[in-house]
């Protein structure tokens, strides 16, 4: 569990990035902060492991206070994603992932074991394992940028817009894997992106900010979808006008569910018993 | 050719003395100026500071250096630590630039990443900054390395030893021959120094060229033969 307390953020120029940001984030399941940029998210995120310290308010993990640990020590047990990889080009791509372990004093031939049972893991092929991180492609990086934050098994994962950078297919791809490892592996993600679809689909826990990292709303994305607790989130979802604005019409007799711009959508039926999130 | 051939003993020992003048100012020049790049690039306030004196360390007459030396630094006017000295400022004036851009060319998001992931400080130096700065430092290395083989030669205006005793020699006995002799074997020195500082490139920096050809655009079927 992580809880924010109070949190506020002002940096030295004087831009207050968050204001007084409250919220407990729950074990084993994924939250995800999505906002427009200047909402604040990525400042969030980086304060669980102390890559930004807040001008007031305290963070715990569990029951430590994070400002009372010490944080290359705190870095090294919270796993970390990032935009564009971040991977070190200087090093193959099995050193990639093993980078951590190695930091923490795990044996070479150890922590390289254990880094190919991890490509395995976010599904790259280990003949890729002796490749530079330039020879790859950017959903092939992402993949390794995962599994490095994996690498320790922390029990904290962050992901800061990971998938972002790469095109739309590959992006579902990527989004579709984490959702089949964090099945398996259900560790305490929070992740942070300004797709609100990403966010849905990702997300147990949906935090959606305003400018300053003030929560617009907090809940399922069922609960944020049924009901919208201000005009803003309405606006943000897409909830008034787009594809989520959907609406039954009768063709032939069948009914059709038509979009907010009147293409067609789908097609209704009744719920049948196995039928769960994906109907 | 004739002389060269029956002066081929002397020819050997000024190049070993050449040689050796050559290699402590590179390397003494090298190692005091990455981490005064590093200094200038990590504390933003000193960089127009250290470049600038950095830049002007350049301009001054370096014959006028090396004969200004023995009282600077107390040693005798035929000390080959003059010279030595004197060189390695010329190296140290040319590479803190160089040193500070290499540092300045490493991704911000890479160092981001590997704080977040754990580097501390030091090892994020070592590791990460360092090992990413070489292909700029090794480019500034190689300018450094030629240009000092070629300065070396002046040591002979101040009695060193060294192939620049060619010069002085043969322009006194207006022997060109003497003096081409000279000139191809500076070249020919600073031409292995820098085969070998490209070798040595390679060997430490084995990722740089797959980098670069992945810049290039490359197809993937040349950069398998590279890492292969």
């Amino acid at each position: 569990m992580i809880r924010f307390d109070g949190i506020s953020k002002r940096f030295p120029d004087g831009t207050l990035a968050v204001d007084d940001f409250t919220i407990t984030i729950p074990s084993r399941t994924t939250t995800v902060f999505v906002g427009s940029s200047g909402s604040g998210k990525t400042t969030l995120l980086r304060m669980v492991n102390r890559m930004v310290d807040p001008t007031s308010g305290s963070i715990h993990i569990d029951d430590d206070d994070i400002s009372t640990l010490e944080p290359v020590a705190l870095r090294r047990r919270i796993g970390y994603v990032m935009q564009n990889s971040g991977l070190l080009p200087h090093r193959t791509v099995v050193d990639n992932v093993a980078t951590v372990p190695l930091l923490t004093g795990v044996s070479k031939r150890e922590a390289r074991a254990a880094a190919l049972d991890l490509m395995d893991t976010v599904g790259l092929d280990r003949a890729l394992a002796d490749r530079y991180p330039s020879q790859l492609s950017g959903g092939q990086q992402q993949r390794v940028g995962v599994a490095r934050g994996l690498a320790i098994d922390p029990n904290i994962l962050l992901m800061d817009e990971p998938f972002g950078a790469v095109d739309p297919l590959v992006r579902s791809e990527l989004q579709q894997e984490l959702v089949r490892i964090q099945k398996d592996l259900a560790k305490t993600i929070v992740f942070v992106t300004h797709d609100i679809d990403e966010a849905f689909l990702l997300g147990d826990q949906v935090v959606i900010l305003k400018t300053g990292g003030r929560i617009a709303q907090v809940g399922t994305p069922a609960e944020i979808l049924a009901n919208p607790a201000d005009e803003f989130v309405d606006t943000f979802i897409g909830a008034e006008r787009g594809r989520r604005a959907l609406s039954i019409q009768t063709v032939n007799g069948k009914e059709v569910v038509v979009d907010g711009t009147g293409r067609l959508a789908g097609i209704l039926r009744s719920p049948t018993p196995e039928s769960g999130r994906s109907a | 050719m004739t002389w060269v051939l029956a002066n081929l003993g002397q020819i050997w020992e000024l190049t070993v003395a050449h040689v050796l003048l050559s290699i402590a100012p590179i390397v003494l020049g090298f190692l005091l100026a990455v981490p005064i790049g590093w200094f200038a690039y990590r504390f933003r306030v000193s960089r127009g500071l250290v470049l600038t004196v950095c830049g002007l360390l350049y301009t001054i007459p370096s014959l006028a250096l090396i004969v200004a030396m023995p009282t600077i630094l107390g040693t005798k006017i035929l000390d080959p630590l003059n010279l030595i000295v004197t060189l390695t400022l010329y190296a140290i004036a040319l590479m803190v630039r160089t040193a500070t851009d290499a540092f300045d060319a490493v991704s911000t998001d890479v160092i981001q990443s590997s704080t977040a992931v754990g580097f501390g400080a030091w090892r994020r130096f070592w590791q990460v900054e360092l090992p990413l700065a070489g292909p700029v430092l090794l480019a500034g290395l190689r300018v450094v390395s030629t240009s000092t083989v070629s300065l070396v030669t002046l040591g002979a205006l101040v009695g060193m030893s060294g192939l620049g005793y060619l010069f002085t020699n043969g322009y006194q006995r207006n022997f060109p021959t003497e003096i081409l002799t000279g000139i191809v074997g500076t070249v020919l020195i600073a031409v292995v120094f820098d085969i070998l500082l490209v070798l040595i490139g390679r060997m430490l920096l084995p990722w740089a060229r797959v980098d670069d050809a992945a810049r290039r655009g490359a197809g993937t079927a040349r950069v398998k033969a590279v890492a292969a």
